[in-house]
């Protein structure tokens, strides 16, 4: 017979090996980062482009022009770039964060001859067609109209605009703002963005000799460097925590979200801060799942996160919560803060989550497209290779006194900005 | 290419082994063959709220996710109208573990009342956050009956209404488990980093002794051909007029069903499909439209769902959904937008196969609907649709005496 009750013996993840990315810098200073892995004859090719030139009196200048890029160049219109795509079997995705403006192709290896002269089209000579902004214009805000409806999204966009005030990362944005977009702001984004110098392009999957040679001859011979650009650089200073509450009388639950500016993932303290947040919130048997899940039934979910911007970090604890328990559920986040400053995490606590987090570690290489994502974390934080071996030594040695220092320095109730959307 | 070994426990348990040695990961994905259509009209949304209950905690093993974390894994489950799946993914040199607590909880449960207490409480909270507010959030709580009067497709996963989680009880919850889960209601894919020999010795090791239970008939009401156009219309806060028109499809194991999958690529999958193109692009009728399958095993629906801009009226809306739906009656469609249709269903084989988990989860599936082999020739069957067929299913199925429709409208 054998015993139900005792468990496998078990090892810890000893050796995590990532695929280095090999670097190629094209003859008009293109930057081109490649991996080579997997059996499935397909590639991932994305044009990653800094975000520049930010005018708070533009706020959707960078999003808009990002967004329109398929919607027509001098040569295609948007409904021939959209055949063309789809036709390939391929997927052409814009996609707009608070650093970078991507422009990511997703294609059979076989069609790739066939797709990248699109991109090439799109990324050097779109022509952002007045008709087409209209129906941007008119489409976003019906959108908007229904995410201000959710209390989730609500509480995502004020807690951004409370920690990062009118900068890109936080601009609060009305449906006027849609308004005020012209075609002249793209056109002069676009110039000035859309260039090679201010371009990385990373390619993952089946990278073959072929691939390359189809980049350099699609990417260089007539895309040039024209204009100077100036990448976004803001500065934040942490205000005082304040509770920021939007009522909404007919809620059946409120989003609640917390937190504050903290490191990015350059500051040395990062890696040991993602340990104490990993505790704290950052996985499903994490203290407030455990708690306010778990015990109390008042979520479907709540977790917390350090998120890593270029000029900044914050951090954050999110959950939608039953209306009639929202205050009880900040009492406890409460609690669950100061339980982490002032008493030393338990070792069975500690070597569970070190084991957990080396695990996930392991997991999320699963293929040359996520090995190609971890390098794009630390390219852009103007990281090496070291900083995962860094990495994986710190979540290995973290110790119970280590996360009480770190949980002092870091998360403090009270300095939260504290936003709720619904009822108290 | 999925390749795959199987074998079959002497108390049913269906296994499957995808070795894929480019991993260091492994996967263990748990099909169980219930779903919301197996449930009691009067308990509706249990199939879910039991699949919380599976991390209470087994007969021997207090707590699920703890162990599984101390070893690097991770894992979560979903319910749908048909199945319940549970995953694992775990360094592979911990495979055992995942065996230790599949096999713990498949023998029996804990069953808590505590667990019990809390989970209705999460999944009320679950409800809440996914069904009631949510702008739409119930649509689907208002479809379903509108299409569905006898098959129980009619309630969703999770339930029709926040009181029949609340009366939950633990002998519910006993003669559920008592009913569904075991091994010989269950599929086991094992997949990655792993040797078939190794999964076999583990199955045997801790599945082996689990009784079989007993393999009940499935006997569920079969769905009357709908032979009346049916329409609602409710008033909610919501910023927008909303329309959303439903039609019964063949289910997922008839031939029909992949023509019917491409008529929806060829209304709404990418830019160039038919009603992003010529309803938002062009007439500028929409800001939003879309075109899908529920995908289920007994028949399912097709559904066109969007939201017309201000000014256009709810009539206009539905006017021109029903052109390009009659079109595709009328006119064949043509080759180069049959062969596009396909080649995307072909890259999108391709890329799936990139995820471990996803291949488990799909080999899991394809054995349930008859034989796991069924997912590489998969594909085969989409490339042999006809432009004939398209246009024969579009004619079967865009019938008004076989749609629902459902105006919900902005106060």
């Amino acid at each position: 017979m054998i015993d139900r009750a005792q468990a496998p013996a078990f090892r810890q993840v000893e050796h995590i090996e990532l695929i280095r990315a090999k670097e190629q810098v094209l003859s008009n200073g293109l930057k081109l980062f490649s991996i080579d892995g997997g059996d499935q004859d397909l590639v991932r090719i994305e044009f990653i482009f800094e975000n520049t030139a930010y005018d708070p009196a533009k706020p959707l200048q960078t999003f808009a022009t990002n967004t329109m890029l398929n919607d027509g160049t001098t040569e295609f219109s948007s409904t021939e770039i959209a055949d063309k795509v789809d036709y390939y079997g391929a997927f052409l995705q814009t996609e707009y964060s608070n650093d970078q403006s991507t422009v990511t192709l997703y294609t059979l290896n076989k069609h790739l001859a066939n797709t990248l002269p699109i991109v090439k089209a799109i990324i050097s000579d779109s022509v952002f067609p007045q008709v087409e902004l209209d129906t941007l214009v008119r489409n976003q805000k019906q959108k908007l109209s229904v995410n201000l409806e959710k209390n989730d999204f609500v509480s995502r966009k004020t807690f951004s605009n409370v920690l990062f005030g009118n900068t890109l990362y936080g601009y609060d944005i009305s449906a006027a703002d849609y308004d005020h977009l012209e075609r002249a702001q793209l056109l002069s984004y676009f110039k000035e963005a859309y260039q090679p110098k201010n371009c990385t392009v990373m390619l993952s999957g089946k990278v073959k000799e072929e691939t390359i040679r189809l980049v350099d001859r699609y990417f260089v011979s007539d895309w040039n460097n024209e204009l100077d650009t100036k990448p976004n650089a803001f500065e934040f200073s942490a205000a005082s925590g304040a509770e920021h509450f939007i009522e909404k009388q007919e809620a059946l639950q409120s989003a609640i979200r917390l937190g504050r500016i903290a490191i990015n993932r350059t500051h040395p303290d990062f890696p040991g801060f993602q340990v104490v947040n990993t505790i704290l919130g950052g996985y499903f048997g994490s203290r407030l799942m455990a708690n306010i899940r778990e015990d109390k039934g008042y979520t479907y979910g709540i977790g917390s996160a350090l998120v890593s911007l270029k000029n900044t970090g914050y951090f954050f604890i999110a959950s939608e919560v039953g209306a009639d328990v929202c205050s009880a559920t900040l009492n406890e986040i409460e609690k669950e803060i100061k339980l982490l400053k002032q008493e030393p995490v338990q070792e069975e606590e500690l070597a569970l989550v070190k084991n957990y987090m080396l695990g996930s570690m392991l997991g999320s290489l699963e293929n040359a497209l996520s090995h190609a994502d971890k390098f794009k974390n630390i390219y852009f934080s103007g990281l090496g290779y070291d900083y995962y071996s860094r990495y994986i030594e710190t979540v290995k040695t973290m110790s119970p006194e280590r996360i009480m220092e770190l949980a002092n320095q870091y998360l403090d109730f009270d300095a939260f900005q504290r936003v709720i959307v619904g009822k108290k | 290419m999925v390749s795959f070994e199987r074998f079959t426990l002497a108390n049913g348990l269906k296994v499957l082994v995808h070795e894929d040695p480019t991993t260091p990961m492994a996967v263990v994905n748990i099909l169980y063959d219930v779903g919301a259509r197996d449930e009691h009209p009067d308990q509706t949304g249990f199939a879910h709220l039991f699949e919380h209950l599976m991390f209470g905690g087994s007969v021997n093993i207090p707590s699920y996710d703890e162990p599984l974390q101390r070893v690097g894994g991770e894992n979560n489950a979903f319910t749908s109208n048909d199945i319940t799946n549970y995953y694992i993914t775990l360094p592979a040199v911990n495979l055992e573990t995942a065996f230790w607590l599949e096999s713990d909880r498949m023998l029996s449960l804990a069953f808590s009342e505590k667990s019990l207490e809390v989970q209705r409480n999460v999944v009320c909270e679950e409800f809440k956050q996914r069904y009631l507010n949510q702008p739409y959030g119930d649509v689907w709580l208002k479809l379903r009956p509108m299409a569905y009067k006898q098959h129980p497709y009619q309630w969703a996963t999770i339930g029709k209404s926040l009181d029949h989680i609340e009366n939950a009880r633990i002998e519910d919850v006993k003669a559920f488990f008592a009913r569904h889960y075991n091994p010989s209601n269950a599929i086991m894919v094992v997949g990655g980093d792993v040797k078939s020999e190794e999964v076999k010795r583990l199955a045997e090791k801790w599945f082996g002794n689990i009784p079989s239970g007993e393999k009940l008939p499935r006997m569920l009401p079969i769905e009357d051909d709908q032979n009346e156009e049916r329409k609602e219309v409710v008033k909610a806060n919501v910023p927008l007029n909303a329309l959303y028109k439903v039609f019964h499809m063949p289910s997922r194991t008839e031939a029909g069903y992949y023509a019917a999958d491409l008529i929806s690529d060829i209304l709404s999958r990418g830019n160039s499909s038919r009603l992003f193109r010529n309803l938002l692009k062009d007439k500028k009728l929409f800001s939003d439209i879309n075109a899908y399958l529920t995908g289920s095993l007994d028949a399912g629906l097709f559904v066109v769902e969007g939201k017309p801009v201000p000014g256009v009226s709810m009539e206009q809306a539905e006017a021109a959904i029903w052109e390009e739906l009659e079109r595709l009656c009328t006119e064949p469609v043509p080759e180069s937008e049959l062969t596009k249709v396909k080649n995307k269903m072909e890259s999108t084989m391709v890329f799936s196969e990139m995820s471990l988990l996803d291949k488990a989860m799909n080999l899991a599936y394809f054995e349930l609907l008859g034989d796991a082999d069924l997912l590489n020739s998969e594909i085969q069957k989409y490339l042999d649709v006809t432009a004939e067929q398209i246009q024969a299913q579009a004619r079967q199925i865009f019938r008004r005496e076989n749609s629902s429709t459902l105006h919900y409208l902005a106060n």
